[in-house]
Protein backbone atom coordinates (compact mmCIF):
# COMPACT_ATOMS: atom_id res chain seq x y z
CA UNK A 1 0.00 0.00 0.00
CA UNK A 2 1.61 3.65 -1.00
CA UNK A 3 -0.22 6.59 0.60
CA UNK A 4 0.41 9.94 -0.79
CA UNK A 5 2.33 11.51 2.18
CA UNK A 6 2.28 15.83 2.97
CA UNK A 7 5.71 16.27 5.34
CA UNK A 8 5.64 20.30 5.44
CA UNK A 9 8.30 22.62 6.62
CA UNK A 10 9.56 21.87 9.88
CA UNK A 11 9.26 18.10 9.63
CA UNK A 12 11.80 18.83 6.73
CA UNK A 13 13.96 20.72 8.72
CA UNK A 14 14.04 20.76 12.36
CA UNK A 15 11.81 18.07 12.90
CA UNK A 16 13.44 15.18 10.49
CA UNK A 17 13.65 12.43 13.56
CA UNK A 18 9.72 12.97 13.06
CA UNK A 19 9.91 12.36 9.32
CA UNK A 20 12.27 9.54 9.43
CA UNK A 21 11.14 7.30 11.93
CA UNK A 22 7.27 7.58 10.23
CA UNK A 23 8.69 7.05 6.83
CA UNK A 24 10.72 3.94 8.51
CA UNK A 25 7.88 2.66 11.14
CA UNK A 26 5.96 2.69 7.58
CA UNK A 27 7.85 0.21 5.76
CA UNK A 28 8.32 -1.81 8.68
CA UNK A 29 3.96 -1.90 8.93
CA UNK A 30 3.92 -2.74 4.99
CA UNK A 31 3.10 0.55 3.80
CA UNK A 32 5.15 3.19 1.97
CA UNK A 33 4.80 6.99 2.80
CA UNK A 34 5.27 8.64 -0.85
CA UNK A 35 6.11 12.58 -0.63
CA UNK A 36 4.44 14.32 -2.96
CA UNK A 37 6.54 15.41 -5.77
CA UNK A 38 5.86 19.18 -5.67
CA UNK A 39 4.37 20.73 -2.34
CA UNK A 40 4.31 24.49 -0.49
CA UNK A 41 4.14 25.01 2.89
CA UNK A 42 0.68 24.78 4.22
CA UNK A 43 0.54 28.51 5.52
CA UNK A 44 0.62 26.88 9.16
CA UNK A 45 -2.63 28.74 10.09
CA UNK A 46 -5.91 27.74 9.15
CA UNK A 47 -7.48 31.48 7.80
CA UNK A 48 -10.30 31.72 10.03
CA UNK A 49 -11.91 34.67 8.26
CA UNK A 50 -13.94 33.04 5.24
CA UNK A 51 -13.39 35.96 2.96
CA UNK A 52 -9.39 35.12 3.35
CA UNK A 53 -9.24 33.46 0.14
CA UNK A 54 -5.40 34.13 -0.51
CA UNK A 55 -4.87 31.93 3.08
CA UNK A 56 -6.64 28.88 1.68
CA UNK A 57 -4.64 28.82 -1.96
CA UNK A 58 -1.27 27.32 -0.25
CA UNK A 59 -3.23 24.05 1.39
CA UNK A 60 -5.91 23.83 -1.94
CA UNK A 61 -2.44 23.69 -3.81
CA UNK A 62 -1.40 20.54 -1.69
CA UNK A 63 -4.69 18.92 -1.82
CA UNK A 64 -4.60 19.50 -5.71
CA UNK A 65 -1.60 17.67 -5.84
CA UNK A 66 -2.54 15.06 -3.45
CA UNK A 67 -5.42 14.51 -5.64
CA UNK A 68 -3.83 13.79 -8.73
CA UNK A 69 -2.22 10.21 -7.47
CA UNK A 70 -4.97 9.09 -4.87
CA UNK A 71 -8.19 10.13 -2.70
CA UNK A 72 -6.39 9.98 0.66
CA UNK A 73 -3.12 12.11 1.80
CA UNK A 74 -1.66 12.05 5.38
CA UNK A 75 0.38 14.10 7.51
CA UNK A 76 2.27 13.64 10.55
CA UNK A 77 2.40 17.31 12.02
CA UNK A 78 -1.06 18.39 14.13
CA UNK A 79 -0.73 22.00 12.15
CA UNK A 80 -0.24 20.53 8.99
CA UNK A 81 -3.37 18.04 9.25
CA UNK A 82 -5.53 20.84 10.57
CA UNK A 83 -4.49 23.19 7.88
CA UNK A 84 -5.37 20.87 5.05
CA UNK A 85 -8.44 19.32 6.74
CA UNK A 86 -9.85 22.40 7.07
CA UNK A 87 -9.20 23.86 4.06
CA UNK A 88 -10.70 20.47 2.44
CA UNK A 89 -13.61 20.72 4.24
CA UNK A 90 -14.33 24.30 3.76
CA UNK A 91 -13.75 23.94 -0.15
CA UNK A 92 -15.72 20.67 -0.23
CA UNK A 93 -19.10 21.88 -0.86
CA UNK A 94 -18.42 25.43 -1.77
CA UNK A 95 -18.32 25.93 -5.86
CA UNK A 96 -17.93 29.62 -5.93
CA UNK A 97 -14.75 29.69 -3.72
CA UNK A 98 -13.37 26.39 -5.30
CA UNK A 99 -13.62 28.32 -8.72
CA UNK A 100 -12.34 31.43 -7.06
CA UNK A 101 -9.41 28.99 -5.54
CA UNK A 102 -8.59 27.55 -8.61
CA UNK A 103 -7.95 30.98 -10.42
CA UNK A 104 -5.51 31.76 -7.83
CA UNK A 105 -3.40 28.26 -7.77
CA UNK A 106 -4.04 28.24 -11.85
CA UNK A 107 -5.09 24.50 -11.88
CA UNK A 108 -8.67 23.04 -10.99
CA UNK A 109 -9.62 22.62 -7.60
CA UNK A 110 -10.49 18.61 -7.07
CA UNK A 111 -12.38 18.24 -3.86
CA UNK A 112 -12.01 14.46 -3.41
CA UNK A 113 -9.58 14.41 -1.77
CA UNK A 114 -9.58 12.88 2.01
CA UNK A 115 -7.05 14.05 4.78
CA UNK A 116 -5.65 11.72 7.69
CA UNK A 117 -3.38 12.24 10.08
CA UNK A 118 -0.67 9.17 10.27
CA UNK A 119 -2.12 8.09 13.67
CA UNK A 120 -5.30 7.66 12.03
CA UNK A 121 -3.56 5.50 8.91
CA UNK A 122 -2.07 2.95 12.08
CA UNK A 123 -5.46 2.54 13.40
CA UNK A 124 -7.81 2.48 10.73
CA UNK A 125 -6.07 0.90 7.85
CA UNK A 126 -3.11 -0.63 9.66
CA UNK A 127 -5.05 -1.85 13.00
CA UNK A 128 -3.13 -1.43 16.78
CA UNK A 129 -3.00 -5.24 16.71
CA UNK A 130 -0.95 -5.47 13.97
CA UNK A 131 1.46 -2.60 15.27
CA UNK A 132 1.29 -4.47 18.35
CA UNK A 133 2.12 -7.56 16.71
CA UNK A 134 5.21 -6.19 14.98
CA UNK A 135 7.07 -4.34 18.39
CA UNK A 136 10.32 -6.33 18.44
CA UNK A 137 11.56 -4.12 21.52
CA UNK A 138 8.69 -3.54 24.23
CA UNK A 139 9.15 -0.10 25.57
CA UNK A 140 9.42 -1.18 29.13
CA UNK A 141 6.57 0.13 30.70
CA UNK A 142 7.08 3.67 30.92
CA UNK A 143 4.63 5.80 31.75
CA UNK A 144 3.87 8.11 28.96
CA UNK A 145 1.79 11.29 28.60
CA UNK A 146 0.05 11.85 25.18
CA UNK A 147 -0.12 15.54 24.98
CA UNK A 148 -2.58 16.22 21.89
CA UNK A 149 -2.92 20.00 21.97
CA UNK A 150 -5.56 21.57 19.98
CA UNK A 151 -4.79 21.12 16.38
CA UNK A 152 -5.73 17.44 16.82
CA UNK A 153 -8.90 17.73 18.04
CA UNK A 154 -10.43 21.53 17.03
CA UNK A 155 -13.08 22.33 15.63
CA UNK A 156 -14.68 19.41 16.91
CA UNK A 157 -16.81 19.07 13.75
CA UNK A 158 -14.45 19.11 11.70
CA UNK A 159 -11.23 17.97 13.28
CA UNK A 160 -13.02 14.75 15.00
CA UNK A 161 -9.86 12.34 15.49
CA UNK A 162 -11.16 11.13 18.17
CA UNK A 163 -13.44 11.86 21.44
CA UNK A 164 -13.48 15.35 21.38
CA UNK A 165 -12.75 15.99 25.19
CA UNK A 166 -11.13 12.75 26.62
CA UNK A 167 -9.24 11.35 22.98
CA UNK A 168 -7.83 7.96 23.52
CA UNK A 169 -6.36 7.32 20.14
CA UNK A 170 -2.52 7.98 21.02
CA UNK A 171 -2.93 5.92 24.37
CA UNK A 172 -4.51 2.96 22.66
CA UNK A 173 -0.95 3.19 20.01
CA UNK A 174 1.29 3.63 23.18
CA UNK A 175 -0.37 0.41 24.62
CA UNK A 176 0.03 -1.87 21.83
CA UNK A 177 4.05 -0.34 22.47
CA UNK A 178 4.46 -1.30 25.62
CA UNK A 179 4.00 1.88 27.46
CA UNK A 180 1.96 2.70 29.95
CA UNK A 181 -0.65 5.46 28.94
CA UNK A 182 -1.29 7.94 31.52
CA UNK A 183 -4.24 10.48 31.58
CA UNK A 184 -3.74 13.83 32.75
CA UNK A 185 -5.97 16.77 33.05
CA UNK A 186 -4.08 19.25 30.65
CA UNK A 187 -3.63 17.13 27.68
CA UNK A 188 -5.85 18.93 25.59
CA UNK A 189 -4.91 22.28 26.50
CA UNK A 190 -3.22 24.98 24.27
CA UNK A 191 0.90 25.02 24.76
CA UNK A 192 0.74 28.86 23.45
CA UNK A 193 1.73 27.81 19.89
CA UNK A 194 3.00 30.92 17.74
CA UNK A 195 2.83 33.41 21.32
CA UNK A 196 6.04 31.79 20.82
CA UNK A 197 7.32 35.01 18.64
CA UNK A 198 5.89 37.92 21.20
CA UNK A 199 5.21 35.95 24.77
CA UNK A 200 7.84 33.76 25.84
CA UNK A 201 6.79 34.37 29.49
CA UNK A 202 3.20 33.09 28.27
CA UNK A 203 4.42 30.29 26.43
CA UNK A 204 7.17 29.38 29.54
CA UNK A 205 3.41 29.34 32.14
CA UNK A 206 1.21 27.25 29.39
CA UNK A 207 3.55 24.76 28.17
CA UNK A 208 4.87 24.91 32.15
CA UNK A 209 1.25 24.06 33.05
CA UNK A 210 1.08 21.29 30.71
CA UNK A 211 4.16 19.14 32.12
CA UNK A 212 3.56 20.06 35.44
CA UNK A 213 0.08 18.26 35.19
CA UNK A 214 0.97 15.50 33.39
CA UNK A 215 4.08 14.63 36.00
CA UNK A 216 1.56 15.29 38.86
CA UNK A 217 -0.42 12.20 36.93
CA UNK A 218 2.84 9.99 36.87
CA UNK A 219 4.71 10.61 33.29
CA UNK A 220 8.19 9.96 32.94
CA UNK A 221 7.79 11.27 29.32
CA UNK A 222 5.64 13.81 27.60
CA UNK A 223 4.59 12.68 23.65
CA UNK A 224 3.28 15.32 20.92
CA UNK A 225 2.59 15.10 17.12
CA UNK A 226 3.47 18.64 16.37
CA UNK A 227 6.91 20.12 16.27
CA UNK A 228 6.00 23.53 17.65
CA UNK A 229 4.44 21.85 21.10
CA UNK A 230 7.91 20.16 21.42
CA UNK A 231 9.36 23.39 20.86
CA UNK A 232 7.36 25.13 23.14
CA UNK A 233 7.31 22.72 26.18
CA UNK A 234 11.49 21.75 26.07
CA UNK A 235 11.93 26.24 26.00
CA UNK A 236 9.55 26.13 28.95
CA UNK A 237 11.53 23.43 30.58
CA UNK A 238 14.91 25.73 30.03
CA UNK A 239 13.72 28.56 31.54
CA UNK A 240 11.98 26.37 34.45
CA UNK A 241 15.35 25.22 35.18
CA UNK A 242 16.68 28.33 35.18
CA UNK A 243 13.92 29.89 37.78
CA UNK A 244 12.99 26.83 39.88
CA UNK A 245 15.78 24.49 41.30
CA UNK A 246 13.56 21.72 42.12
CA UNK A 247 12.20 21.32 38.32
CA UNK A 248 12.82 17.76 37.13
CA UNK A 249 13.26 17.70 33.65
CA UNK A 250 10.43 15.44 31.14
CA UNK A 251 12.09 14.00 27.76
CA UNK A 252 9.32 15.27 24.75
CA UNK A 253 9.17 13.39 21.87
CA UNK A 254 7.44 12.85 18.58
CA UNK A 255 4.97 9.54 19.12
CA UNK A 256 6.55 8.21 15.75
CA UNK A 257 10.56 8.23 17.70
CA UNK A 258 8.83 5.54 20.17
CA UNK A 259 6.58 4.07 17.56
CA UNK A 260 10.23 3.47 15.33
CA UNK A 261 12.14 2.49 18.55
CA UNK A 262 10.08 0.03 19.09
CA UNK A 263 9.23 -1.47 15.78
CA UNK A 264 12.99 -1.73 16.36
CA UNK A 265 15.00 0.91 14.54
CA UNK A 266 18.57 1.91 16.07
CA UNK A 267 18.59 4.84 18.19
CA UNK A 268 19.42 7.45 15.53
CA UNK A 269 16.80 6.35 12.74
CA UNK A 270 14.51 6.71 15.53
CA UNK A 271 16.08 10.04 15.79
CA UNK A 272 16.49 9.82 19.88
CA UNK A 273 19.63 11.62 19.71
CA UNK A 274 17.82 14.64 18.56
CA UNK A 275 15.66 15.83 21.77
CA UNK A 276 16.38 17.99 23.97
CA UNK A 277 15.78 15.69 26.72
CA UNK A 278 17.49 12.36 26.12
CA UNK A 279 14.76 9.70 26.65
CA UNK A 280 17.68 7.57 26.40
CA UNK A 281 18.38 7.52 29.92
CA UNK A 282 15.22 6.13 30.89
CA UNK A 283 15.01 3.33 28.66
CA UNK A 284 18.45 2.13 29.94
CA UNK A 285 16.87 1.88 33.23
CA UNK A 286 14.05 -0.08 32.19
CA UNK A 287 16.23 -2.09 30.49
CA UNK A 288 14.49 -1.35 26.86
CA UNK A 289 17.32 -2.32 24.81
CA UNK A 290 18.00 -5.22 22.63
CA UNK A 291 15.28 -6.37 19.96
CA UNK A 292 13.75 -9.61 21.12
CA UNK A 293 12.36 -12.32 18.68
CA UNK B 1 -23.13 52.38 36.59
CA UNK B 2 -24.73 53.91 33.72
CA UNK B 3 -23.21 52.97 30.09
CA UNK B 4 -23.85 54.76 27.14
CA UNK B 5 -25.31 53.21 23.91
CA UNK B 6 -25.14 54.66 20.80
CA UNK B 7 -27.52 53.89 17.76
CA UNK B 8 -24.76 54.86 15.24
CA UNK B 9 -22.05 52.82 17.00
CA UNK B 10 -24.63 49.74 17.01
CA UNK B 11 -24.90 49.74 13.74
CA UNK B 12 -21.12 51.09 12.24
CA UNK B 13 -20.45 50.25 8.75
CA UNK B 14 -16.86 48.64 10.75
CA UNK B 15 -18.86 46.67 13.47
CA UNK B 16 -21.42 45.34 9.77
CA UNK B 17 -17.72 44.70 7.89
CA UNK B 18 -16.52 42.43 11.07
CA UNK B 19 -19.35 40.80 10.61
CA UNK B 20 -19.00 39.83 7.35
CA UNK B 21 -15.77 38.71 7.53
CA UNK B 22 -15.58 36.46 10.09
CA UNK B 23 -19.48 35.43 9.36
CA UNK B 24 -20.27 35.71 13.46
CA UNK B 25 -23.22 37.58 14.74
CA UNK B 26 -21.67 38.65 18.43
CA UNK B 27 -25.54 39.08 19.13
CA UNK B 28 -25.91 34.93 19.58
CA UNK B 29 -24.05 35.06 22.77
CA UNK B 30 -26.12 35.09 25.55
CA UNK B 31 -22.62 36.22 28.04
CA UNK B 32 -22.69 32.80 30.08
CA UNK B 33 -19.04 32.96 30.30
CA UNK B 34 -18.19 29.75 28.99
CA UNK B 35 -15.84 31.12 26.59
CA UNK B 36 -13.25 32.91 28.92
CA UNK B 37 -13.25 29.95 31.27
CA UNK B 38 -11.64 27.55 28.95
CA UNK B 39 -9.78 30.07 27.22
CA UNK B 40 -6.04 29.39 28.37
CA UNK B 41 -5.41 33.38 27.65
CA UNK B 42 -8.19 34.93 29.67
CA UNK B 43 -5.82 34.67 32.66
CA UNK B 44 -3.37 37.80 31.00
CA UNK B 45 -6.14 39.35 28.56
CA UNK B 46 -7.55 42.97 29.27
CA UNK B 47 -10.67 41.43 28.13
CA UNK B 48 -11.10 37.61 28.21
CA UNK B 49 -13.54 36.44 24.82
CA UNK B 50 -17.03 36.61 26.38
CA UNK B 51 -16.32 40.67 27.52
CA UNK B 52 -14.36 41.15 24.15
CA UNK B 53 -17.93 39.94 22.37
CA UNK B 54 -20.46 42.29 25.18
CA UNK B 55 -18.32 45.46 23.70
CA UNK B 56 -18.94 44.37 20.42
CA UNK B 57 -22.80 43.87 21.72
CA UNK B 58 -22.91 48.04 22.78
CA UNK B 59 -21.05 49.27 19.27
CA UNK B 60 -17.67 49.82 20.93
CA UNK B 61 -15.56 48.15 18.41
CA UNK B 62 -12.51 50.86 18.82
CA UNK B 63 -12.25 49.18 22.11
CA UNK B 64 -12.25 45.95 21.00
CA UNK B 65 -10.04 46.30 18.08
CA UNK B 66 -7.27 48.19 20.34
CA UNK B 67 -7.30 45.95 23.22
CA UNK B 68 -4.37 43.43 24.11
CA UNK B 69 -6.50 40.28 23.83
CA UNK B 70 -6.79 40.36 20.31
CA UNK B 71 -3.10 39.62 19.58
CA UNK B 72 -3.18 37.33 22.53
CA UNK B 73 -5.72 34.93 21.25
CA UNK B 74 -3.96 32.14 19.83
CA UNK B 75 -6.75 30.63 17.82
CA UNK B 76 -7.24 27.21 19.80
CA UNK B 77 -10.62 27.10 19.43
CA UNK B 78 -11.26 26.01 23.26
CA UNK B 79 -13.73 28.92 23.22
CA UNK B 80 -15.67 27.52 20.26
CA UNK B 81 -15.87 24.21 21.67
CA UNK B 82 -17.68 25.45 24.68
CA UNK B 83 -19.73 27.69 23.65
CA UNK B 84 -23.80 26.63 23.81
CA UNK B 85 -25.05 29.17 20.64
CA UNK B 86 -22.63 28.19 18.33
CA UNK B 87 -20.55 31.66 18.53
CA UNK B 88 -16.79 31.90 17.70
CA UNK B 89 -14.78 33.76 19.76
CA UNK B 90 -11.77 32.95 18.45
CA UNK B 91 -13.15 33.66 14.61
CA UNK B 92 -14.31 36.95 15.91
CA UNK B 93 -10.53 37.91 17.54
CA UNK B 94 -9.28 36.48 13.97
CA UNK B 95 -11.61 39.05 12.28
CA UNK B 96 -10.23 42.03 14.65
CA UNK B 97 -6.72 41.37 14.06
CA UNK B 98 -7.45 41.63 10.31
CA UNK B 99 -9.30 44.82 10.99
CA UNK B 100 -5.70 45.82 11.69
CA UNK B 101 -3.36 44.02 9.47
CA UNK B 102 -5.55 44.83 6.18
CA UNK B 103 -4.99 48.64 7.05
CA UNK B 104 -1.19 47.87 6.64
CA UNK B 105 -0.57 48.26 10.06
CA UNK B 106 1.99 45.68 11.58
CA UNK B 107 1.50 44.10 15.23
CA UNK B 108 5.16 43.07 15.17
CA UNK B 109 7.95 43.80 12.60
CA UNK B 110 10.49 41.23 11.78
CA UNK B 111 13.15 43.44 12.44
CA UNK B 112 12.63 43.36 16.63
CA UNK B 113 12.38 39.89 16.45
CA UNK B 114 15.01 38.25 18.35
CA UNK B 115 18.04 36.77 16.37
CA UNK B 116 18.01 33.30 18.84
CA UNK B 117 14.45 33.11 18.33
CA UNK B 118 14.35 33.24 14.49
CA UNK B 119 17.32 30.77 14.23
CA UNK B 120 15.98 28.32 16.37
CA UNK B 121 11.92 27.65 16.38
CA UNK B 122 10.18 25.70 13.98
CA UNK B 123 9.58 27.17 10.80
CA UNK B 124 5.68 26.65 11.25
CA UNK B 125 6.06 29.27 14.39
CA UNK B 126 7.69 32.09 12.04
CA UNK B 127 5.13 31.05 9.40
CA UNK B 128 2.08 31.36 11.61
CA UNK B 129 3.27 33.94 13.89
CA UNK B 130 3.68 36.44 10.66
CA UNK B 131 0.40 35.53 9.51
CA UNK B 132 -0.97 36.77 12.65
CA UNK B 133 0.84 39.30 13.73
CA UNK B 134 2.57 41.17 10.35
CA UNK B 135 0.04 42.91 7.51
S1 LIG C 1 -19.54 30.74 25.51
FE1 LIG C 1 -20.70 31.56 23.76
S2 LIG C 1 -22.63 32.33 24.63
FE2 LIG C 1 -21.22 31.99 26.35
S3 LIG C 1 -20.25 34.01 26.65
FE3 LIG C 1 -18.90 32.86 25.27
S4 LIG C 1 -19.58 33.41 23.20
FE4 LIG C 1 -21.20 34.03 24.63
S1 LIG D 1 -9.33 30.81 20.30
FE1 LIG D 1 -8.53 32.61 21.35
S2 LIG D 1 -10.25 33.37 22.55
FE2 LIG D 1 -10.74 31.28 21.98
S3 LIG D 1 -10.05 30.04 23.71
FE3 LIG D 1 -8.36 30.10 22.23
S4 LIG D 1 -7.07 31.81 22.84
FE4 LIG D 1 -9.05 32.05 23.91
Amino acid sequence: MKIPYYPGCTLNTVAKGFDLSARESARTLGFELCELEQWSCCGASFPLTPDNIIGLTSPAKVLTAAAKVDSVVTTLCSVCYNVLKRTAETLSEDRERQKVVAEFIEEEYNPSIEVLHFVEILRDKIGFEKVKESVKRPLGGIKAAAYYGCMLLRPFKTMGIDKPEAPTVMEDLFSALGLEPVDFPKKIECCGAHLAMTREDVVAKLSGDVIESATECGAEIVVTSCPLCQYNLEEAQKRAMEERRDWKTVPIVYFTQLLGYALGQSEEEAGLDKNKWDVRALFKEKGVGLCQG
Amino acid sequence: MKIKIENRALHSEELKHLERITGEDPAKCYQCGNCSAGCPLSYIMDYPPSQMIRLLQLGRIDEAKSAESVWLCVSCMQCYARCPKDVSAGTLFEGLRQLTLREGEDYKKIKELDMPFLKGAPQQALVCGFRKFVS
